[in-house]
Order: C-alpha cells, then sequence, then structure tokens
C-alpha cells in the first residue's frame, strides 16, 4: 500500500513541478521590464521539470523492487549462525523459505526453533528499514530534482530540445521491445529445450515412434521408462492441419473469388461481415462447437455408416479449425486477386474468353504466388492453433494417418505436460518447451518463406 | 486473327467454332459460378450453425429455478450476536422436513435434503446478517433449487429414461411435481450467474470473477500495449533512419504476429514467472503476456494509420518552423489516432478472446474470489468457459453457453465500436 501512496506522491509532484516550471518561465518573459525572450514555450519548461522530479524516481523505484528481496535474503542469510551457514545450498533455501513464512505470517503454527523466529524477526525488520529508507530517497530524489531544475531556469535554457531528446529516447527504447520479445522467446525456449536434450537424445525426440511423456516416480513402477519419440506428434499435428486445409483453402478461395470478381455490392456488405465474424470468434468458442457438436455428429454418422469413429476424431478438430481458417485464407487471397491488374482481365476478356476462363487461366495464375503464400500462413495458422485440438482432439498419440482416429498435437501436449504442478527439472515438464522450440522454428520458417513469396509477387504489378 | 485454325475438309467459320463451344463454355462458368456461391453460403451456415448451437443450449442458463421455503428462524439454532455460527443448513432441512412429513427414512432425508442447493444456506446467513429482528419468526424465503431440479424444470431431463440411468431419482421427481403443484418451484431470471465467481455446484457458479479477471488483465495490457505500440510506430514512421537496425525491428515485428499464441504463454511462464517471480495466475502477468501479443497488431495499424497521413501535413508543419517532435505531437498524431485506436481496440478485441497463453500461466486455477486488484489470483472469460466444458454436469453445458455467449456480445461492442470510429472520423485525403 505504501508503493501505491508513494507513487501517487511522486506523480502529484511532477505535476505540480509542471506547473511551477511553466508559470516561472512565463513570469520571466512577461515581468515589466524583462527584454529577454525565452528559448522554448513556457510549457516546455513546466515538461523538463516535471520529467526529472518523476523519472529518476520512478526508475530507482523499480530498481528498489526488483533488488530489494535478494539483497535482504542475503543479509538474512549472513547473520545466521555459522553451522546453518555451511548447509548445502538446497537446505539452506528450504531454511530461508522457513525464514520468509515466518516472517509474513502464513504460518500456521509458531516454528519453535529460535534461531528462525529471530531471523524472521530480522526479516521483518529490514523490510520495514528499506520501505522506509525508499521512500526516503524516491521523494527526496524528486524534490532535489525539482528545486534543482527551478535553480536552472533561465531564458536561454534550451528546455525544448532536452525534452525533444528524452522523447526520442523513449520512442527508441519502445521499439526495441518487439526484438527483445523475440530474443526473450528464443531464449526462454531454448534454454529449456537443451536442457530437455541432455535428457533425451535429440535424435530419439526427432525420429522416435513412441511418445508417452509420463515419468515414473518410483524406478520399479508400471511403464517407468518416459517415451519421447515426438514423430506421433508431428503426424498428427499434420492430419488435423491437413484436414483444415482442405476444407479451408477450397471454401475460402471460392468465397474471396466469388466476391471480388462476382459479388455485387449487395451480396459484398452481407458477405464481408460474416467472415470477418467468423474471424473474430475466440477460438475457445470453436473449440466448444468441436468437441460438443461436431465431434458427436461425426461420431453417430460413422456408427450409422457402420465405422468405428473415435468421439475425439481427427476429422472434428480438422473441421472445424478449417471453419475458423476460411475468412484467413479468403481476406489474404482478396487481397492478392484485387491487385492484379484491370488490364489483364480486359485483355481476356477482349479475346472473348468467359469471366469464369477469365479467372482461372489469367486472375489465379497471376495471383498464384500470392495465393500460394497465403495458404502456408494459413497452415502456419494451423499448426499453432490450440483451443480447439485442446479441447477436441485427443492425448493419446496414435501414429494414424485414419483421420476418424483419435490424434493428438504439438500444442495439445504442450498444454497438457505444462498446465498443472510443474517441477522444472523432469524431462516430462520439459518437452513441452523442446515441442515449443519446434513449433517456433516451423511457424517461423513458413512465415518467411510466405512473406518472401508474398512480397516478390507484389513488386511485379507495382 | 479471324481464321488461324488450317481449314480441313469442310470449311467451318470460325463463329461456327466458338458457337459450338459456347454451351458447354457457359455451362463451366455457371458452375464456377455456383462454386463460389456455394463457398460463400457454406461459410454462413457454418457461422450460423455455431450461432443456434449456442444459443440453443445456453439460452435457458439466463433462469435459474427457485424453491419457497417457510424457514423458522428459531432463536434456539440462530442467534442475533453471533449469526455467522448458526447452524443454516439444520434450519433449511427443518423447513424442508415440515413440507414433505412424511419422509421418514435417513436415505430418504438426504435425497429430500438434495433437491435444495447448498448455497441456500448462505443465502439465510445474509438474511440474518442484513436483518436481525428476523429471528424468530416464520418467513418465505425463495432460495435455488439443486441443478438436478432445474435441469428437469428446463425440459433437460428425460422422466421416461430408466431410474438407474438418472441422477434424479423417481421419489425425487414425485416430490418436485407436488412443490409445483403447491406453487414453490419457479423459474426466475438467474442473477446468481451475473454476480457470482466460479463454483462446484453449477446452480452457484457465475462469471462475475471471470469478467473482473478480464477486466484487469485487459486493463493491464492496454496500459502497456497502447503507448508502446504507438510509440513503437511513431519512431518507425516518423524518426527512424532506413537502415539496417530498423530493418531487423520490421522483421521481428512481422514475425511476432504470427507466432502461434501459446508461444507467448511459454515465454511469460520462463521469463516473467520463473525468472521475475511474478505471482501465478494474476491478471499483471496475463496481461503482460496479452500486451507482447497484441503489440504487433497495434504497431502494424498505428503504422498503416500514420502513412495515410498525407505528407503536406508534416511539411507545412515543418515549414512553420515546428520541430520535427512539435510536428508528429501537435499535427500527426491527432489525425492518425482515431486509426491506431481502431487499431488498438481490435487487438484488444483479440486478447479478450485469448486462451491458451493463459493456460501456460496458470490462469486455469479454480478460483471463486474476486479479484480485487492485478496481482490476486484470477480467470478469464474464455478460461472460465474452458474450464467449465471440462465438467460433466449439464448445468454447466448451459452456463458455458451462455458464458460464450456473454463473451461474443462484449467483442461485438468492441468491434462495434472500432467500426463506428473508423466511419466516424476517417478522413479521405
Amino acid at each position: 500500500m505504501t508503493t501505491y501512496i508513494l507513487l501517487i506522491t511522486v506523480v502529484v509532484l511532477s505535476i505540480s513541478g509542471f506547473l511551477i516550471g511553466r508559470y516561472r518561465a512565463s513570469a520571466m518573459c512577461e515581468a515589466p521590464g524583462a527584454s529577454v525572450k525565452l528559448h522554448s514555450r513556457p510549457s516546455y519548461y513546466g515538461l523538463l521539470t516535471a520529467m526529472w522530479c518523476g523519472v529518476p524516481a520512478l526508475i530507482v523505484a523499480v530498481l528498489w523492487h526488483g533488488l530489494e528481496p535478494a539483497i535482504i535474503d542475503h543479509l538474512v542469510l549472513s547473520d545466521l549462525p555459522p553451522e546453518i551457514r555451511s548447509l548445502p545450498e538446497n537446505r539452506l533455501s528450504l531454511v530461508l523459505n522457513d525464514i520468509k513464512n515466518q516472517a509474513a505470517g502464513v504460518m500456521f503454527s509458531e516454528s519453535r526453533d529460535p534461531v528462525i523466529r529471530e531471523a524472521a524477526d530480522h526479516c521483518v525488520r529490514l523490510r520495514a528499514i528499506s520501505r522506509m529508507a525508499m521512500s526516503v530517497v524516491i521523494l527526496s530524489l524528486s524534490i532535489i530534482a525539482l528545486v534543482a531544475v527551478q535553480k536552472r531556469l533561465s531564458p536561454e535554457m534550451r528546455a525544448r530540445n532536452h525534452v525533444e531528446r528524452f522523447i526520442r529516447c523513449v520512442l527508441v527504447v519502445c521499439s526495441t521491445l518487439a526484438i527483445f520479445t523475440t530474443v526473450g522467446i528464443v531464449l526462454s525456449i531454448l534454454f529449456e529445450a537443451m536442457r530437455f536434450f541432455k535428457a533425451v537424445p535429440v535424435t530419439e525426440f526427432l525420429f522416435g515412434l513412441k511418445w508417452s511423456p509420463q515419468m515414473a516416480i518410483r524406478a520399479d513402477q508400471v511403464g517407468a521408462s518416459g517415451a519421447f519419440g515426438a514423430v506421433p506428434v508431428f503426424v498428427g499435428t499434420m492430419l488435423v492441419s491437413a484436414i483444415a486445409m482442405f476444407v479451408a483453402v477450397p471454401i475460402g478461395l471460392m468465397s474471396a473469388i466469388y466476391l471480388s470478381e462476382y459479388a455485387g455490392s449487395a451480396v459484398r456488405t452481407v458477405a464481408k461481415p460474416v467472415l470477418e465474424l467468423l474471424a473474430g470468434i475466440p477460438t475457445v468458442v470453436y473449440g466448444f462447437f468441436a468437441a460438443l457438436t461436431v465431434a458427436p455428429f461425426i461420431r453417430d454418422m460413422g456408427t450409422m455408416a457402420g465405422l468405428d469413429v473415435s468421439s475425439e476424431s481427427a476429422l472434428a478438430a480438422g473441421l472445424v479449425m478449417g471453419i475458423m481458417i476460411i475468412p484467413f485464407v479468403s481476406s489474404l487471397s482478396d487481397d492478392v486477386i484485387n491487385a492484379v491488374p484491370q488490364d489483364m482481365r480486359d485483355g481476356s476478356y477482349g479475346l472473348g474468353a468467359t469471366k469464369s476462363e477469365t479467372i482461372k487461366y489469367v486472375v489465379i495464375p497471376a495471383a498464384l504466388p500470392g495465393i500460394v503464400g497465403g495458404i502456408l500462413l494459413a497452415i502456419s495458422r494451423a499448426i499453432g492453433e490450440t483451443m480447439i485440438v485442446v479441447m477436441a482432439a485427443g492425448l493419446s498419440a496414435n501414429l494414424t494417418v485414419n483421420p476418424l482416429k483419435a490424434v493428438t498435437t504439438v500444442t495439445v501436449q504442450i498444454v497438457t505436460l505444462l498446465v498443472g504442478d510443474q517441477e522444472f527439472d523432469s524431462p516430462k515438464t520439459l518437452a513441452a518447451f523442446a515441442l515449443a522450440l519446434l513449433l517456433f522454428i516451423v511457424t517461423l520458417l513458413l512465415n518467411i518463406i510466405a512473406l518472401y513469396i508474398v512480397r516478390r509477387y507484389r513488386e511485379q504489378y507495382e | 486473327m479471324s481464321n488461324h485454325r488450317p481449314k480441313s475438309g469442310k470449311k467451318i467459320g470460325s463463329m461456327e467454332i466458338v458457337s459450338r463451344g459456347l454451351d458447354r463454355r457457359y455451362g463451366a462458368e455457371r458452375r464456377f459460378r455456383f462454386m463460389g456461391v456455394a463457398a460463400l453460403v457454406t461459410s454462413i451456415v457454418f457461422l450460423s450453425l455455431l450461432f443456434i448451437n449456442i444459443i440453443g443450449t445456453g439460452y435457458s442458463a439466463f433462469q435459474q429455478t427457485f424453491v419457497k421455503l417457510d424457514v423458522n428462524f428459531d432463536p434456539h439454532m440462530v442467534s442475533a450476536e453471533d449469526p455467522a455460527s448458526a447452524n443454516y443448513p439444520g434450519l433449511i432441512k427443518k423447513a424442508m422436513r415440515s413440507l414433505f412429513p412424511e419422509v421418514k427414512k435417513r436415505r430418504d432425508k438426504r435425497k429430500l435434503y438434495s433437491l435444495v442447493s447448498t448455497g441456500a444456506s448462505f443465502q439465510l446467513q445474509k438474511i440474518v446478517e442484513s436483518d436481525p429482528t428476523v429471528i424468530g419468526t416464520r418467513q418465505s424465503v425463495w432460495v435455488p433449487a439443486d441443478d438436478e431440479v432445474d435441469m428437469l424444470m428446463k425440459g433437460h431431463v428425460d422422466r421416461n429414461v430408466p431410474e438407474t440411468e438418472r441422477r434424479l431419482k423417481d421419489v425425487q421427481i414425485q416430490w418436485i411435481d407436488r412443490l409445483i403443484e403447491q406453487g414453490r418451484l419457479k423459474k426466475s431470471f438467474n442473477t446468481i450467474f451475473f454476480t457470482s465467481g466460479d463454483s462446484r455446484n453449477p446452480e452457484l457458479a457465475g462469471i462475475l470473477g471471470a469478467v473482473v479477471g478480464s477486466f484487469y488483465t485487459l486493463l493491464v495490457t492496454l496500459a502497456l500495449s497502447f503507448p508502446a505500440g504507438v510509440a513503437t510506430a511513431v519512431y518507425l514512421e516518423e524518426f527512424a533512419p532506413k537502415n539496417r537496425w530498423t530493418d531487423i525491428i520490421e522483421v521481428n515485428i512481422n514475425n511476432l504476429a504470427a507466432v502461434p499464441s501459446i508461444v507467448f504463454g511459454l515465454l511469460g511462464l520462463a521469463v516473467f514467472i520463473n525468472f521475475f517471480g511474478f505471482p501465478r495466475s494474476s491478471p499483471l502477468v496475463g496481461g503482460l503476456v496479452l500486451s507482447l501479443m497484441t503489440l504487433p497488431t497495434i504497431i502494424i495499424a498505428s503504422r498503416a494509420s500514420l502513412q495515410s497521413v498525407p505528407p503536406s501535413i508534416r511539411d507545412a508543419a515543418l515549414a512553420l518552423g515546428a520541430s520535427r517532435v512539435q510536428m508528429v505531437v501537435h499535427h500527426v498524431l491527432p489525425l492518425a489516432l482515431p486509426g491506431m485506436l481502431t487499431g488498438t481496440i481490435i487487438g484488444m478485441a483479440r486478447a479478450l478472446g485469448e486462451t491458451a497463453p493463459l493456460l501456460m500461466i496458470g490462469m486455469v486455477a479454480f478460483i471463486v474470489d474476486i479479484p480485487s486488484n492485478i496481482i490476486d489470483p484470477a480467470s478469464v472469460l474464455p478460461v472460465q468457459i474452458y474450464l467449465w466444458s471440462d465438467s460433466p454436469e449439464r448445468g454447466f453445458l448451459e452456463r458455458m453457453s451462455a458464458a460464450i455467449m456473454v463473451l461474443l456480445v462484449f467483442l461485438m461492442v468492441m468491434n462495434l465500436v472500432a467500426v463506428i470510429l473508423r466511419k466516424r472520423f476517417e478522413r479521405r485525403w
């Protein structure tokens, strides 16, 4: 709570800094007899004051919050008696946990160990001191900055340039966020995946035919050894994605062709929002539709036809995923079809071709690279899609290409391995990161190829 | 060009060749056109099936069955000094027994008590706490019925199924019919659904906790991704030199836009929870993950919007002596803002419907309490839907569909606002 109050105080100080700075600057030039002209407009002097008042204080606050726990832990540990300090690393962290729990008052029974109780009191004291110190440091920092800037305020001061330099710095920092995110993704996944590959060789992961990531707790348990051959998982992913593309590509492409070449404005005003609506529906809703409506329907139909259909069949998940991807395919194809110059169509009509012949022999071949790029993007979408398959596809990794059987996918496995209690040292949990690494690489490659194709094609007609 | 075919034997005019094939070609034309229509109709049919399905299963969740009980607030069982410790389940049981005095056997009694929701005793407690004068009086109270009774009232339980295959036994159905005759069962608007958090009992489960969780999560997302996204777009469009560094940034943004959402969840798990030690299941971490995910959407929309501002505006501002920052802040940004906001709202709508990355950071926990700040454990609307989809009770299926309806309404409102914003402020230069 003190943090909030501190934050509000700093903000109030900054605002008053702005007002004071602006007031003093305008007073400087409007004073009777003052012949000087200000370098910048008065509000820039105010902004400069507010900036110095708020930004360093906030940076200190963030750093303080980040470093405080580590420093306090260190201080508490160094005050413990030597026989505890000489404990091995993991025991020591247990003791530290005890102390922290005691300090936070979450322990249900008072610890009987006087050493721990004393250390906890010490910890509480240290925290109180740290909070006090933080408040004092931050507030004095703000106030000193406020006073110092006011002292220096003069008509010659290049306030606007200072403020603008700061704004540009902020812009540059923000623009690097995308890079940091990518680096963060790659490092976090790679790091955990490397740990997984220490336990399970890469070749077994990539080419093994059996996937059952259950690790036994005891060595003599049934099914003690986990198997981490990811081929069945890949095959399942590809099967579901292929079914999805079988649904999405013809429907999406034909919709795009009809909308851009045939449809009148009335049809377009109805059909476009429908497709956008399909695109805007959350995937969990599609998952619901797949699991509770489509899958039972397909199973019943199969039973009527005398087929043995699993209630978590790949067909149901793929079908619904295909519906989800229709708007994706159609909007991308729409773009490239519209980018084909009208001259080419007119040329074809001039030679006597019908509309469908023009589309089939002129427009589509001309737009083909773009359409292929769009389809590749759609495939990467299908591979990375999670909720539909989590809700509608199975968990057991069957190595099959029969769409009526249950299969599992990469995303399903990631979710099942990571939801719930995790221990970050078992291959079972780490396997999720290895799968994610593969997923990331595959989708990245598909995207790079697709963007390359689309970009090259666009240049042709521009 | 007219007679380029070799003339052999009989002389055929080119017009004749063309008209011979004409029927076939027009047939092909019609078929092609029909395929286009069929594709569109298929999409529309799928969409309407989806909606019919959801509304069909979900509309009944907006009503809830209540039982009227005559509760005797016995001063021996409830005391005004300490209303929290009274035996409210006992009061309910007594009221039920007084309705059906003929029930004597223990097993039957238990069946009888199970007709009323376990939430009924909390309701009595609330009544006593708000008005202690009820103690010692006899009051008619409408309390929620058990979800099985609710399902029977809504016609989802088939009475013709053999007794062993349904949860409600024949004797219970007889009691329910008697209650209906006495006018002690009624369906009314389900306020519980909108005012409470998750519960193990369908009749007590609501979406308020999830809605509040979604709200906090989106708040964090908006607070982080909108400024950062706009700043990035402004930098790339207005200030950045065209060099290798900005190329790298652009490639990165495009790739991030296509990274599967679940990978962002893994990033959140590894970086925010394991490395920085932020609290699990909190809207703070959820918002951080979703803001990284929506950042590319906002950047791309903002850049498009900045590009649509004509260069003449910039030239005019610069010519009048404005600095570059002044030109951007005073002239370009206000003109580009509606487009940026539209993109942001669309990004937020996507974030609202996102589930997979939030599963990774532990927002799937069963959470009854309604979160009160951004570090409380919370769930969000789509995750709540996913959680309920795992429950076998019919009552949860109905509530899940209703929650989907609520989610879709939120999404439609957001998209509508975006469309209106675009229509209202869009300028053609």
